[in-house]
């Protein structure tokens, strides 16, 4: 792996938007996030693989992914 | 964990709905784990895709959960009347031919209380995108069940089951006279932007059918453990693609909803027809 490959990417939470319905953890495929409780929290940052799911299906804008 | 390298180079800044959303709105007011709001975001991504001026789309909403949306999003936006949103939306369209409407609406908002208007603006063609939020009960009032809740399912006025038979929205539309019909869902988000923007792109009634969960009423009284659950059980394990359609066995497909573009079809559109016929009247008028 190269350097371009470790790269973390930085993962976005809005507390004040987050309503706890914990879609985003159920579906992330590597189990990167966690719900702290009734807001989201991300607990292994280095498994992400920037997929885009959480995005995709957190119904409260309240998380994004950016490389 | 490993990941294949090919698929670290697809890579995509996220996007940026804030352009497209009023500052100060949010939070919404949908319940934890609505679907609504991953169908509002799949809405505005295949706006985006359009690419036309935020000033140029006007977006129309009865009541209900669903028809919240106006108030979230940066366009022309109109709250109107229970049911008829459609008819609102056909004044906007017939006065400002050149500007994208987008009607969003419940299932009791567009099947039960605005059925009529549902089934006149198929007939008539008028370019309008209707998106039909299915979450088979009425949120806002206390999960009663709405036209399409499925048979022996309990809301709060069939505690017992319901007894009454679903209306399938797309068929209806397509009997209505709809040019495009289809089904997405919320899970399959991707798939759902691009059939939004189909319907968007498409010139005639576009009617997009979404099923989409509602656990804090139709989960919580039907045994679904959390809204994930919801999610896979209704949208995932209930739906089949028409691309595989053909391709499983019969036992997989029986009692699971058609997901994809199911009818797409051209016949001349309403303002078009109105056009030529003011024309063809002065003309005839001026000699």
């Amino acid at each position: 792996m190269g350097d371009a490959a470790k790269k973390l990417p930085r993962i976005e939470i809005n507390p004040k938007l987050c309503k706890g319905c914990s879609i985003c953890v159920d579906f992330c495929p590597t189990n990167v996030l966690e719900m702290r409780g009734t807001c989201v929290a991300v607990k292994d940052l280095a498994a992400c693989t920037r997929c885009q799911l959480c995005d995709l299906r957190c119904p409260d804008f309240a998380i994004q992914v950016f490389d | 964990m490993s990941v294949p390298a090919e698929k670290k180079e697809k890579i995509s800044v996220p996007f940026d709905y804030n352009k497209y959303l009023r500052p100060g709105k949010l939070p919404h007011i949908w319940c934890p784990g609505c679907g609504h709001g991953i169908v509002l975001k799949a809405m505005l991504r295949a706006i985006d895709k359009l690419g036309i001026d935020k000033d140029n789309v006007c977006v129309v909403s009865g009541i209900g959960c669903s028809s919240r949306t106006p108030g979230y999003v940066d366009f022309n936006t109109l709250h109107t009347l229970h049911g008829r949103a459609l008819s609102f939306a056909t004044g906007i369209k017939l006065a400002r031919p050149d500007m994208k409407v987008i009607v969003v609406t419940g299932d009791g908002d567009a099947l039960a209380i605005g059925g009529n208007h549902f089934i006149h603006t198929c007939r008539r063609n008028i370019d309008i995108t209707a998106l039909v939020f299915t979450n088979a009960i009425y949120g806002m009032t206390g999960g009663q069940y709405s036209p399409t809740t499925p048979l022996e399912s309990i809301a709060t006025t069939s505690r017992y089951g319901n007894i009454e038979p679903p209306f399938d929205t797309c068929e209806m539309a397509k009997a209505a006279g709809a040019t495009f019909v289809a089904r997405g869902t919320a899970y399959h988000t991707l798939e759902l932007e691009k059939t939004i923007y189909e319907a968007l792109m498409h010139k005639g009634t576009s009617v997009v059918d979404i099923i989409d969960a509602c656990p804090t009423y139709f989960g919580r009284m039907n045994k679904y453990k959390s809204a994930t659950h919801m999610m896979e059980a209704m949208e995932k394990d209930g739906t089949v693609s028409v691309k595989q359609v053909d391709k499983l066995p019969p036992e997989k497909v029986a009692g699971k909803m058609l997901r994809g573009v199911l009818h797409k079809i051209d016949r001349p559109e309403y303002c078009e027809q109105y056009a030529l016929l003011v024309q063809e009247k002065a003309q005839a008028k001026s000699k």
